[in-house]
């Protein structure tokens, strides 16, 4: 029950009720990524838009359970205003967090660390990564 | 009554397992673990080949299983094709009767109410003979009605493929009735049977089945085996989709002919310890016959319901199901964060969309949860499933969804 309590930690559930960046947007220089999970009906898009090496906006919509939602809603804050590397870099060390493998301490998931839960719940990987993993093929040259 | 011999069979409950997910994969007895041990321990030849003693015994035991399973649901033994499971099945009719017989602007009956295997092997099908899929429409409950089918059989109509009991929804289809009706106007009728057959005794001469698809897993058999049923009269017009080792007569270089229905279908190494092992499934269902079996569950099924009735903040989307199968939501919980919970509980059961998106399109929701009761599952089982099941609404409420 504990782990379940950590799982939904308050950090996410308040993105899950507010979330932030909800919303496509229409205009130029946005990449779009939309990735489903057919199985449990998880539907995220991800919209980014980089500028001079650093991302500019990041946006999403979609549907599916609050881990799903929250980590889209923490991915956009997290992502505005990074340098492009440096947004990678926290991506696949956020992905390797929630699948409990190891970690890069020296990178900084800021409030994405609340996910950290997830580790305990392989069946909540994939809700907790899709839109990351949507997030870095937005950012593939 | 529970029979108390069923649930001391399944050595896969023990350590407060509540397993709640029949409907997708049955557990196993104890016998039929032994079957397929027997076949790896003591034979681990293949079948049709070998001239020596075990491969014959092995030969022996696997058409065994094609002898039981025609005795079982009163079809000649040549009418039982060995496939994968149900997905196969059903894709053999489609890929091979199917593609053979349908032509541009006939018509395939189909159903929301349809696992994506009863569904998608038409959908494929209808694109590349220019055919055309016509959906029954269903009650507002979700059901199919000889009266809906109806509005939809026209001369027109070739296949009528449809679900027998919903994955979903736990209806049961009529299928004798609309079965006559698709005669009378010369279609064919293709029955998923995968939820069936765990629920109900099947007779495919009395229901006058064209065809009919089932899997062991979901009747306490082992994974990786399916039966197709078909009329020998429309096997032996179908051609093989899989060509090889052991379903061919004679091979020339210019020519090659085929085994007789149903060899001819069991292309390469068949899953042979699952398939010799199936036949100790089959015994079980005639051990304790299936209406004792689904009597039981749906009194386990009842008792479930009433309960989960009685609590707020549940929406139940099925709550007339003919069999024992409850798909239900947690208001404002979507259900892989409820499903985790009652899995942190050691209850297993699925949530998602149970590979019938039509389904939970038809209900207006993303997806669901869904648990099904079978013969090893208690009054116990559903005492914490229940109870899990209000501390779920507090947790989740607590959590502030």
């Amino acid at each position: 029950m504990a782990n379940l309590e950590n799982l939904y930690r308050e950090v996410i559930m308040e993105h899950y009720k507010n979330p932030r960046n909800k919303g496509l947007v229409e205009g130029l220089g946005y990449h779009i990524k939309h990735i489903k999970n057919p199985s449990c009906g998880d539907d995220v898009t991800i919209q980014t838009k980089c500028n001079e090496g650093v991302i500019e906006d990041c946006r999403f919509e979609g549907s599916g359970c609050s881990i799903c939602c929250a980590s889209a809603s923490v991915l956009t804050e997290t992502m505005i205003g990074k340098k492009v590397e440096e947004a990678e870099a926290i991506a696949h060390n956020y992905l390797k967090m929630v699948s409990n493998e190891s970690i890069d301490p020296s990178i900084d998931l800021e409030e994405a660390e609340v996910f950290a839960g997830v580790r305990l719940f392989p069946a909540r990987i994939k809700c907790a990564s899709i839109s990351w993993k949507a997030f870095l093929e937005t950012i593939k040259k | 009554m529970s029979n108390p011999n069923w649930r001391q069979e399944f050595p896969q409950i023990k350590n407060g397992l509540v397993y709640l997910d029949s409907a997708a994969m049955s557990l196993k007895p104890q016998r039929v673990i032994d079957a397929i041990d027997h076949y790896y321990q003591d034979l681990s030849v293949n079948i049709h080949r070998g001239l020596y003693p075990i491969s014959v015994e092995a030969t022996d035991l696997y058409e065994q299983t094609r002898e039981d399973v025609a005795t079982y649901i009163n079809s000649e033994v040549e009418e039982i094709v060995f496939t994968r499971g149900t997905t196969s099945s059903l894709n053999l009719v489609a890929s091979s009767y199917g593609l053979a017989n349908l032509n541009e602007g006939d018509e395939i009956i189909v159903s929301e109410l349809e696992h994506h295997s009863s569904y998608l092997p038409w959908f494929e099908i209808a694109k590349k003979t220019k055919s055309v899929i016509k959906f029954v429409p269903l009650t507002k409950e979700g059901r199919i009605t000889v009266d809906h089918f109806k509005t939809v059989l026209t001369e027109k109509t070739k296949i009528v493929a449809l679900t027998y009991v919903s994955n979903v929804m736990g209806f049961i289809t009529p299928v004798k009735e609309i079965v006559k009706l698709a005669h009378s106007i010369g279609a064919i009728a293709v029955i998923d049977g995968a939820q069936a057959l765990p629920h109900l005794k099947v007779d495919v001469k009395e229901l006058d089945l064209d065809f009919l698809a089932f899997s062991a897993h979901k009747m306490l058999g082992p994974t990786g085996v399916g039966i197709l049923y078909g009329k020998k009269v429309l096997l032996d017009r179908m051609d093989p989709i899989e060509f090889g080792g052991d379903m061919n007569d004679d091979v020339t270089l210019t020519d090659a002919t085929y085994k007789d229905t149903p060899y001819k279908f069991e292309a390469g190494t068949m899953p042979v310890a699952g398939i010799i092992a199936f036949s100790d499934t089959i015994e079980y269902f005639n051990r304790y016959s299936v209406k004792e079996i689904e009597s039981y569950c749906m009194e386990l099924h009842i008792y479930a319901l009433n309960q989960l009735k009685e609590i707020e903040g549940i929406e139940i989307y099925n709550p007339n199901s003919d069999t024992a199968i409850i798909s239900y939501n947690l208001k404002n919980v979507p259900p892989h964060d409820a499903v985790t919970y009652y899995a942190d509980q050691n209850i297993c059961m699925r949530a998602g969309q149970h590979c019938a998106k039509l389904v939970t399109r038809f209900l207006g929701i993303q997806s669901c949860l869904r648990v099904s009761f079978y013969l090893y599952n208690n009054k116990e089982d559903v005492d914490r499933f229940v109870s899990t099941t209000k501390e779920a609404i507090s947790f989740f409420k607590n959590m502030g969804f």
